[in-house]
């Protein structure tokens, strides 16, 4: 187990430099950053400045250990828009960006894990059904218009809900809805497929005859085996939620880093969108370390070897 | 003796596509406690089906119809599913044949064990812990308290079965079902395993019903034997009888399968019995051995009853009891 997670942290480590790598060469994806710094109307001489200021006129690589240097120092440059540290944009819309994302992935097990169980207990039953409906609907809706249609049923017709804002926890249920519904069906998906599969094996076959309930025989036999796939996917799809708020919180107005980001692109504030591009991937990063390690302690076959 | 067990006219049906599929077409039996009653037969003759049928543990397709079927004087195909679950693991256990994914992989074989004895009993932890370790000691198993906190991975096959072995022994109960408790194990734990299931028979009084295609396991284990052929009991008798005087021409040709020390000469063929098993799907007619019989005739196509040969000792074949006779004669020379 503990080689193992070695192994897995190992991993991680190369792919967040490889990471860090890429998204500093953001920087240089959109031309002279100096002259993207300077801005319209500066002369020759602004942007030599600034070249020599930030450093650009030295080689790539001291360039990269630099700024790697500065970045694992906490500093992450100033955002060009706002002229404030990203690393102090970053602390200050990321918990609005966690919540979301924490309240959906929550909000999609609940609901994509029983619904999963109950499709898999009656195959082809009514449930398997509506099962089926909820996760083809939820592939093929687009998440914009899923939620415009909340807010018009929500916020229009019934006045129940606010549609932009982040004060309170009622202008997160939208948000949280929609960010899930795109995430539950994969999680139903599984949690089913790995019932029937679990549900045919010969141990089940045993916990019947000792006699146990069905209820045991389901939630403790078989559940607990057809759940370790979804445990990963759960961790990763965390990272794509926080990836994927960027589209609701800017529907919502959520004044998260997803917003932050979509904002920052529109406003060439380079600077702000790596930071964020860098974060968000080392979230993901320890996300999938943590999935793997989770993974290997639910399976008894990895964890004591 | 008590009959613990008494069934009659067992019948198993499964719609497969090609149409209904009758594996198991009227067994009648009894089991007596302490006994052991062992049914033999080629692989696919519908002998799982017939085992798994008295726990009521077939795939929901599957029908099941007897004119009785009755564990300790109940009706096991009247029982509500929660009388079947208190009947499972508690009076009526099983040993399966794959000890290696018999056990669930995520929890320690004392979780499993502890487990079925607190289904059953009111009984603590730390009892049932108790009871566990006395189990695995008796089933052979050492340091067996260290034991129960590993997972079913790290112990051999051999052990596994010992482990499923104490985990049907952990209420005690009257019947145990072992549908080929020996067939992934190499031979001598075969022997060992064997062995064992006779010894703790006798300690715990229970009567174990035995499904094997290995004549030797049942010229080791059985009271008694049902050998059974495209889902039907084609001979039954007490294990002597159905050994030293098979009647029916499929039991002769399972016993000439295997090879004698000093009566079979090194090197000679051994016996098989050539053909196939007819399909089980739709009706049938006459004899299902008939068209790998070397005695068939006309007749062979009525059908036929289970009928008496001596005491205890059934046989269902149209021969008239001189043809038999000659014919086992000519089978034990
Ligand atoms: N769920 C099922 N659906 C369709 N056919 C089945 C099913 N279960 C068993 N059968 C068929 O019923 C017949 C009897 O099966 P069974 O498992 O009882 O045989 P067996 O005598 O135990 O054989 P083996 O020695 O191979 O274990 C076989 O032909 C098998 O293919
Ligand atoms: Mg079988």
């Amino acid at each position: 187990m503990l080689i193992y997670s070695l192994k897995r942290l190992l991993l991680a480590i190369l792919v967040a430099i490889t990471v860090s790598f890429i998204s500093f060469s953001l920087l240089f994806l959109a031309g002279d950053p100096a002259i993207a710094m300077a801005g319209e109307g500066a002369t020759d001489q602004d942007i030599e400045n600034i070249r020599q200021l930030y450093g650009f006129d030295k080689p790539v690589l001291v360039q990269y250990f630099d700024w790697l240097l500065r970045a694992i120092g906490g500093n992450l440059g100033e955002s060009f828009y706002f002229k404030t540290p990203v690393v102090h944009l970053i602390a200050e819309h990321m918990p609005v960006t966690m919540t979301l994302g924490a309240m959906g992935i929550t909000f999609a097990l609940s609901l994509a894990v029983p619904l999963g169980v109950l499709a898999a207990i009656r195959p082809n039953s009514i449930i398997d059904r509506i099962a089926l409906l909820i996760s083809v609907s939820g592939q093929a809706l687009p998440s914009f218009w899923f939620a415009l249609v909340l807010v018009v049923i929500f916020t229009v017709t019934l006045g129940w809900l606010p549609a932009s804002g982040s004060d309170t926890w009622l202008h997160f249920l939208m948000p949280t809805v929609v960010l899930s519904y795109y995430a539950a069906p994969a999680f139903m998906r599984l949690t089913r497929a790995g019932m029937l599969d679990v549900l045919g094996s010969d141990y089940i076959r045993t916990a019947r005859a000792k006699g146990l309930t069905t209820k045991s025989v389901f939630l403790k036999h078989a559940l607990r085996n057809a759940i370790i796939p979804v445990v990963s996917l759960a961790a990763v799809q965390f990272g794509f939620m926080l990836g994927g708020s960027v589209i609701v919180e800017s529907i919502f107005a959520l004044n998260g880093a997803g917003s932050l980001a979509w904002e920052s692109i529109g406003r060439n504030d380079f600077p702000t969108v790596q930071g964020l591009i860098l974060v968000f991937a080392l979230i993901y990063i320890v996300l999938t370390f943590l999935a793997d390690v989770l993974n290997a302690w639910l399976d008894p076959k990895i964890r004591i070897g | 003796m008590t009959n613990i067990v008494e069934v009659e006219n067992l019948r198993v049906k499964i719609p497969v596509s090609a149409g209904m599929l009758n594996p198991v077409r009227g067994l009648t039996f009894e089991i007596k406690k302490g006994e052991t009653l062992c049914v033999v037969g080629e692989s696919g003759s519908g002998k799982s089906l017939s085992a798994f049928s008295l726990m009521k543990l077939l795939p929901k397709i599957a029908d099941i119809s007897a004119d009785k079927m009755q564990f300790m004087g109940r009706d096991i195909l009247k029982m509500s599913p929660s009388e079947l679950q208190n009947m499972r693991g508690n009076r009526m256990a099983m040993i399966f044949q794959e000890p290696m994914t018999a056990l669930n992989p995520s929890y320690t074989i004392g979780n499993q064990l502890v487990e079925v004895l607190r289904r059953h009993q009111n009984v603590s932890v730390k009892e049932a812990t108790e009871r566990a370790i006395y189990l695995l000691e008796k089933v052979g198993i050492t340091a067996a308290a260290s034991r129960l906190s590993q997972y079913p991975h790290q112990l051999s096959g051999g052990l596994r079965q010992r482990v499923v072995i104490a985990m049907a022994l952990m209420c005690g109960p009257d019947l145990i079902i072992a549908d080929e408790p020996t067939t992934a194990l190499d031979v001598t734990i075969q022997a060992q395993i064997l062995h064992l299931l006779k010894e703790l028979q006798e300690e715990f009084e229970m009567a174990i019903l035995l499904i094997t295609h290995d004549l030797g396991v049942v010229a080791r284990m059985a009271d008694r034997v049902a050998v059974m052929y495209a889902g039907e009991f084609v001979e039954t008798g007490t294990a002597e009888q159905v050994f030293k005087q098979p009647v029916h021409p499929y039991t002769q040709g399972l016993l000439s399968c295997i090879p004698v020390p000093g009566k079979t000469a090194r090197g000679s063929r051994l016996g098989s019995i050539p053909g196939i098993v007819p399909s089980l799907i739709g009706d049938m007619r006459g004899c299902a051995f008939r068209s790998r019989c070397p005695h068939a005739n006309g007749a062979c196509h009525n059908n036929v009853p289970l009928e008496k040969w001596s005491d205890d000792h059934f046989k269902r074949c149209v021969l008239d009891d001189t043809a038999l006779t000659s014919i086992a004669k000519e089978a034990i020379a």
